[in-house]
């Protein structure tokens, strides 16, 4: 009896060991159809160290351009209740897409990630609301621009905070990798920050009162306020206009030639004022002018 | 209320979507938990192993995987490995390697515990009646090790369902970020979606893990 209960336990050990070997041989074949494409990548002679990107024909050769963009960052990059993308970095990834005949693949990234995905070769372009930095130029190449911002604040109404100096003790929210977070870093050390990973949390700090004000770009908590009342943007120009770009992998000079040239031919026909039109006038409404924001032709007056 | 959050969740395919999302964040833990299981008991045996110098590879590893934040293991694997060798993993298999490794090395130290919680005299009686190593192996120490072991696992099982939410930062969409996604997409219109929309997660990560604790219950009954 009791031997027949071991040699039970032993088919059952086996059976557990052949399913392994299943998963096993289904996960080898798994990378070919998974969502990430960037395996081309590996294939090419240019794979060996950091280089990995691919060029201008390749992109095109393969059909398929992959382009980094935030998922949940209403109204510049965010997925609809369809599951499909949708916001002004979207429209303009569409655009690219078509002008170079490809079609387009995007991958959700976060703040902190946007550097790696480009430098790693996992994406093509990054349009995700990229602030361009000195740092991050080391890193990555910047094409032209295609909007401008600055910093903003945003605080509760019965103890809003209209400058910077209010901020020193306080507890500010900011989200990791952002512009915001160096500069409120370098500027004003005594200001106590409280870092999330994630948009999504960080304003649910701010609504929750863990933090006493938000920081970021002043276009996203302009609009974030005006959709949530009892909040208003206290300080609405800190810092300096910075400029916002499209960002390819250091050394893709066929990519970036080819967007600075799209980006200045878009002027032509005031693209981004139609992007705007599209995707940030419903949500900003009066509360900013489009040329306080928008840049056409890549060139910031 | 007209703005009820609850809405959220039948606007267009939102629903549909986090049950995709819960999908991927299985996929990945599963995938990961059973290749976990086997290799970590061939790792906690080699644990036990008394030669020095696998008993210092093998802590070696423990303790690198067990200090090492998943998330740096996650960046390493999926940016690091790109940038040092130029393989290119996908997001996915990234996940799953790291899961892995991190469960193989967990589950290693758990079957560590329970080998050598197994008292010395159940080998000296299965040497006393004449069994080999191996079968005092497979015949003694075996079936008592798993009995100890199976609340362990569905320990160390829901741990890693529930971690998998750390895939999001290289950019694989799995429930927790859908739902993020969903709340920020609806936050003009519904900002009261957040808890209707977190409430619905809870549910499915419960419904996700469940079956799991229950079957163990089950086959510790069985087994006992």
């Amino acid at each position: 009896m009791k031997k027949k209960n071991t040699l039970r336990k032993l088919i059952a050990v086996t059976t557990i060991a052949l399913l392994i070997l299943g998963s096993l041989a289904g996960c080898g074949s798994e990378p070919a159809d998974t969502e990430n494409p960037t395996e081309i990548a590996s294939i090419s002679p240019t794979a060996v160290s950091n280089a990995s990107f691919r060029t201008l024909d390749e992109i095109k050769e393969s059909g398929k351009v992959v382009i980094g963009v935030f998922s949940d960052k209403a109204p510049f990059g965010y997925v609809d209740e369809n599951g499909e993308y949708q916001g002004y970095d979207v429209y303009f990834a569409e655009r690219i897409a078509q002008d170079l005949g490809v079609a387009v693949e995007y991958v959700s990234t976060d703040p902190a990630s946007r550097v790696e995905y480009v430098a790693t070769g996992k994406v093509d372009i990054i349009l995700a609301n990229f602030t361009v930095t000195e740092e991050r130029a080391q890193q990555v190449d910047f094409a032209l621009p295609y909007m401008k911002v600055m910093l903003g604040v945003v605080s509760p109404d019965d103890a809003l905070i209209t400058s910077v100096e209010e901020l020193n003790g306080k507890t500010l929210i900011v989200v990791k990798g952002t512009t915001a977070e160096t500069f409120f870093e370098k500027n004003y050390p005594d200001v106590e920050l409280q870092k999330y990973d994630e948009y999504a949390d960080a304003y649910n700090a701010l609504l929750d009162g863990r933090g006493d004000a938000f920081s970021t770009d002043n276009t996203e908590v302009l609009a974030w306020a005006l959709s949530n009342p009892g909040f208003t943007v206290g300080i609405d120009a800190l810092g300096n206009a910075d400029t916002i770009a499209p960002a390819v992998q250091k050394g893709n000079t066929t990519l970036l030639d080819w967007l600075n040239g799209e980006i200045e031919a878009l002027g032509g026909e005031n693209f981004f004022h139609a992007d705007y039109e599209a995707t940030l006038a419903p949500v900003y409404g009066e509360a900013a002018d489009p040329d306080s924001l928008v840049v056409e032709g890549g060139i910031v007056e | 209320m007209p703005d009820s959050g609850i809405n959220v969740l039948f606007l267009g395919k939102n629903f549909l979507r986090l049950l995709e999302g819960l999908w991927v964040t299985m996929r990945i833990s599963l995938i990961a938990v059973i290749l976990s299981i086997p290799l970590g008991i061939l790792f906690g045996m080699f644990m036990t192993l008394k030669n020095p110098i696998t008993r210092t590879l093998s802590r070696v590893y423990l303790e690198f995987i067990r200090i090492m934040p998943q998330l740096v293991l996650l960046f390493i694997a999926y940016f690091g490995v790109t940038r040092a060798f130029g393989w290119n993993l996908s997001a996915e298999l990234s996940a799953v390697l790291v899961f892995t490794l991190w469960g193989t090395a967990e589950m290693g130290d758990l079957v560590r515990g329970a080998l050598i919680s197994i008292p010395k005299h159940q080998y000296d009686s299965a040497a006393a009646l004449g069994m080999t190593k191996a079968q005092t192996f497979v015949f003694i120490i075996v079936p008592q090790t798993m009995r100890r072991l199976i609340p362990l696992t569905i320990n160390l099982t829901t741990r890693m369902i529930k971690t998998t939410s750390l895939v999001v930062l290289i950019g694989i969409t799995e429930v927790l970020k859908v739902g993020k996604q969903i709340i920020d997409a609806n936050r003009f219109d519904y900002p009261t979606a957040a808890l209707w929309v977190y409430g619905v997660i809870f549910a499915l990560y419960f419904l996700a893990c469940w079956p799991i604790s229950s079957l163990a219950k089950k086959l510790e009954q069985r087994w006992r």
